[in-house]
């Protein structure tokens, strides 16, 4: 939930938290809603994909995450799906949901209103089905070493092992070694999140423009 | 004593191997089978699009029978764009990229005027199946776009790795025979989905 736009009302916002929590602490799903002061002359699809793939949302096997953005100065709005929910939450389903609960709402002024109607029934959505809702064992520390490292490791030490052993041995002085060279690096966890309010962490989600858009 | 003058050729073999693979021998392939990939959902996104359109030409055709021409056109460039394949490893050659996307915009060029003078049917702009499919087919060009642009992404990690240090020591020894892939150009027509108005 970032509220960058200032449009939602502190209650909403209080109320949207919560269910957003719950989902997540239901089923995984990570859905976001983003409220943005402006689209910087981008396309409502290419910044929502944009900001999605940033975010990493919803998890990394899974791909189950949601993203709403609405740029009120633009008067678009999209919600990007990830590619594990596209069966859930289809093209279709989006615009319905764009088109009737919020963009109606959102010509009256009525933000509020319209996010919070969007977002109820893009919950309904995402939990009709019955096998996404089960609760299921987070993952959402992150991981621990990257195993990777752990082999580089290993496999060094044997490789200087077999050097130790071979040159034991005297027959050979002063050969020309060439020592591996770990280029690999650490990946550094990979998620960043958003605006100082944002409670959420991206879990390695990505989305490959799933979704809808609309205007009002 | 075992003997270790047995080993030590093995040895060298899995040291030197790894020395190389940790200096980047292998981004090349690996960069190679990537912009594959991307590819592939470049035509993944294609291929949905083109089972779309039976569907949809039906539809309009329900309601709109005298726009004839607009949906013979359609079907003409869905079947054109679909019996041209390209394959992963001829990627590389600009001509038949080109032919593919020339192919494909011919049939985004076509669904536009399809979606155009659907406009001008008000029973069909209520109907509830072309209104889905209207959603699914925007949902399509969208991915398109996406996988496009991945897809350029990979193709620009792939070729600036043959012609960089220290790829350009592998393109020019292990992988002489690995050529740049050919630029997706995206054309603006193509990249600006048949607008559909509510």
């Amino acid at each position: 939930m970032v509220d960058d736009a200032h449009i939602l009302s502190p209650a909403t916002k209080a109320s949207l938290e919560s269910q957003l929590a719950d989902l997540e602490r239901k089923s995984t799903i990570q859905l976001v809603v983003a409220t943005i002061p402006s689209l910087a002359g981008q396309d409502v699809e290419t910044y929502a994909n944009t900001l999605f793939r940033h975010w990493n949302l919803g998890q990394a096997q899974k791909n189950n995450g949601v993203l709403f953005v609405i740029a009120p100065s633009d008067h678009k709005m999209r919600i990007e799906v990830g590619y594990g929910l596209e069966g859930t939450l289809t093209d279709a389903t989006s615009k319905l949901i764009i088109a009737n609960a919020a963009a109606p709402r959102f010509k009256k002024g009525d933000y509020d209103g319209g996010v919070s109607r969007a977002v109820e029934d893009i919950i309904t959505a995402l939990t009709v089905d019955a096998s996404e809702w089960k609760p299921q064992m987070k993952s959402e520390s992150a991981p621990p070493l990257d195993i990777g490292n752990y082999a580089t490791v290993v496999i060094f030490l044997f490789i200087m092992f077999m050097i130790w052993h071979i040159s034991r041995r005297g027959r050979r002085t002063g050969g020309a070694w060439v020592v591996p060279i770990n280029m690999g690096g650490g990946s550094s966890g990979g998620w960043s999140s958003g605006g100082s309010d944002s409670g959420f962490s991206g879990g390695g989600g990505s989305s490959g423009g799933g979704g809808a858009s609309g205007d009002w | 004593m075992p003997n270790f003058d047995r080993l030590r050729a093995p040895a060298l073999v899995l040291a030197l191997s790894l020395s190389l693979a940790s200096c980047g021998v292998n981004t090349i392939p690996t960069l190679e089978e990537s912009a594959k990939a991307r590819w592939s959902d470049v035509e993944n996104q294609y291929q949905r699009r083109a089972d779309l359109i039976p569907n949809l030409v039906a539809t309009v055709q329900g309601y709109a029978k005298q726009e004839k021409d607009v949906l013979v056109a359609v079907t003409e460039a869905r079947a054109k764009a679909t019996s041209i394949h390209i394959d992963a490893n001829d990627l590389t050659d600009p001509a038949k990229v080109k032919a593919v996307q020339d192919a494909q915009n011919a049939l985004s060029g076509a669904l536009g005027r399809l979606l155009a003078v659907s406009e001008n049917y008000p029973d069909l702009k209520s109907n509830a199946n072309f209104l889905s499919l209207q959603s699914q087919l925007e949902g399509t060009e969208n991915r398109i776009a996406v996988a496009r642009r991945d897809y350029i992404g990979a193709v620009q990690a792939y070729n600036t790795e043959l012609r960089t240090f220290p790829g350009v020591i592998w393109a020019s020894t292990f992988y002489s025979r690995n050529k740049p892939m050919a630029e997706f150009t995206a054309t603006p027509e193509s990249q600006v989905a048949p607008k559909v108005k509510f």
